[in-house]
């Protein structure tokens, strides 16, 4: 059986990838947004451990650590925000952000 | 094993002593809020530290530009220049910061910790040598401010700007740390001063140029340029005005910074001159022209620092040692007259009748009635302006010359007509201020008067932005300065 090489990773990344981004676009639930952040991160993880064996230079694995621990911090204040939305307009729904556009 | 190898070595500590000073000053500050529950102690504490490591950065600002934590940070030189605006922002806002936020209830001990927290992130950001150095001090920097724009969570506005900042915030980040994958993947290292060589060995392919067009995306969010600038007039809105203040001086100091490091040390000017001047080009119109119909005071100067983010691009557009130090001077004189502006702002949102709307009718006669804001208003918006004498004209001078030297004069052509329409705005502000009559004096303003430190900073930020004017040598010896650094910079090690 072939060996799955680097391109196969690269290319599942890009697709995670753009499906994260396709989600950010087009859902409308903050919720359902913060998700898709965390699917295009965990894509860019994934590009980087494959780079990074295919390589064999570490310092790809040691960024995917940093990410993780940026996803982790991003999720409290994501979620932290998302619920004092919530208590002020009983909805998650990020077209109700628009007190500004007046 | 030798476990020596994983302690680096002292001249490192020093190297890198401010950001370790105010590493520890952060922690300290949320212990001394937890035990002794003293916001006035915390600030102190805060500005104390701040006040120290910018006399640090000072001291080695002559010092030639150096690496240190095995190669992952730049350190003295222009690292120092950079870490100093950075800290003379943080530091101004902590003096303004602190009476505005004891007014509104909200003189929390935690601010000071996530302000120092975000300030050793752009420091880490503004001087990084890695892409990973790069990309944990963006994020440790974005992180608390996310949380710093929503201090006021009672507020509909506060919730709002926080959110889209944090969601927009966090999208770009997916697409800067894609652009670092496929740069690592198209090269094989994090480390920026190897670009060059990787790149000579190697043929750039699409993977390289893909990687780094997502991280200019990335850094265009970031500095807020066109078309990737929607999100900063609702958060500086949004912000409490001093955070505001901090967000668009620090943060944007600390991402051009980096970007000076990326494309200026690791890429090849050619691929991405052009790009960057029409993003340049688009900033300076749109934010101009945005920012004339604008009727809150705090929005059309969100629109003006885009403007101005455009004006930084025109200098790092024309890829040459002269650009680059331009970019970096304009982003100090910016840091001191966009501080000064918010800070005079942050004061006069309480005064009376429209509350905290800032519209710029609301200032009506405030400039006759608290002499000292209207003239420090005076001071930084003229400065904003370019208006001669003062230091932001030399800013311009600075940005706009290298780029009509590396024929750009299209872009300077362009940045000085955009330059004169952003008079209106600035200029109308300073009238209602000074000529308008309050409309009702028989209300009584609720306004305290500007604590004396805070005044003390508002008038410093005046001060600095004449005395770049009215004693030649500082001007002489900044010149210099940046002259001789870029130099330095291409043979770093």
């Amino acid at each position: 059986m072939e060996p799955i090489t680097l391109n196969w990773y690269l290319a599942l990344s890009a697709v995670l990838f753009i499906i994260g981004v396709l989600g950010v676009l087009l859902r409308r639930n903050a919720i359902v947004i913060l998700m898709s952040v965390e699917i295009m991160l965990n894509a860019v993880n994934l590009s980087l451990v494959a780079i990074s064996q295919a390589l064999g230079e570490t310092s790809g694995q040691i960024l995917v650590f940093f990410v993780m621990s940026v996803a982790a911090a991003e999720a409290a204040i994501g979620l932290a925000l998302v619920i004092a939305l919530f208590r002020r307009k009983t909805s998650v729904d990020v077209q109700t952000l628009s007190l500004f556009r007046r | 094993m030798d476990i020596t190898f994983y302690f680096p070595p002292l001249a490192d500590y020093v190297a890198t002593f401010p950001m370790l000073v105010l590493a520890v000053a952060a922690l300290l500050c949320v212990v001394v809020d937890i035990f002794y529950n003293d916001a006035k102690g915390v600030a102190i504490l805060a500005g104390a530290s701040l006040l120290v490591t910018l006399l640090f950065e000072a001291a080695r600002l002559s010092l030639p530009p150096a690496k240190a934590l095995y190669g992952m940070v730049y350190v003295g030189g222009t690292a120092s220049l950079v870490n100093m605006t950075i800290l003379f922002s943080g530091f101004l806002t902590v003096l303004i910061a602190q009476p505005y936020l004891k007014r509104l209830g909200r003189n929390y001990g935690e601010v000071y910790a996530l302000l120092l927290v975000a300030v050793v992130g752009m420091m880490a950001l503004g001087s990084a040598a890695n892409l990973l150095t790069l990309f944990a001090g963006l994020e440790t920097m974005s992180v608390c401010l996310y949380i710093l724009t929503a201090l006021v969570r009672e507020k509909d506005g506060a919730i709002e700007s926080a959110l889209k900042y944090f969601l927009l915030g966090a999208f770009s980040t997916g697409f800067l740390l894609y652009g670092i994958a496929l740069i690592y993947g198209a090269t094989g290292t994090m480390d920026l001063s190897d670009f060059a060589d990787r790149l000579a060995s190697t043929n750039a392919g699409v993977m390289f140029w893909g990687g780094t067009a997502l991280l200019l995306v990335g850094f265009f969010f970031k500095v807020s340029a066109v078309p990737f600038h929607m999100w900063t007039p609702d958060v500086y809105q949004g912000a409490p005005t001093p955070i505001s203040g901090f967000m668009a001086t620090a943060s944007k100091t600390s991402a051009f910074a980096a970007m000076v490091l990326v494309l200026g040390r690791a890429l090849p000017s050619a691929q991405w001159q052009t790009t960057v001047a029409i993003v340049a080009l688009l900033s300076m119109v749109i934010g101009n022209f945005v920012a004339l119909a604008q009727s809150n005071v705090k929005r059309m100067l969100a629109y003006s620092s885009i403007a101005h983010a455009g004006y930084v691009l025109t200098g790092i557009a024309s890829a040459t040692p002269e650009g680059y130090a331009g970019a970096l001077y304009y982003l100090l004189v910016y840091t001191v007259m966009n501080v000064g502006a918010f800070g005079v702002l942050a004061y006069l949102e309480h005064d009376n009748r429209q509350g905290d709307t800032q519209t710029v009718d609301s200032l009506a006669g405030t400039g006759q009635r608290y002499p000292l804001l209207g003239v420090v208003m005076a001071v930084c918006l003229f400065s904003l302006l370019g208006f001669p004498p003062l230091a932001g004209f030399f800013g311009k001078v600075y940005v706009f010359g290298p780029a009509v030297k590396s024929g750009l004069a299209w872009l300077a052509v362009a940045g000085v007509l955009t330059s004169a329409v952003s008079a209106a705005y600035y200029l109308r502000v300073l009238y209602v201020m000074w000529m308008k009559p309050s409309p009702d004096d028989a209300v009584a303003p609720q306004f305290e008067g500007v604590p004396p430190l805070a005044a003390v900073a508002l008038a410093g930020c005046a001060a600095f932005l004449l005395l770049l004017t009215f004693t030649p040598w500082v001007m002489d010896a900044a010149v210099a300065f940046f002259r001789d650094v870029p130099a330095a910079i291409v043979s770093l090690p």
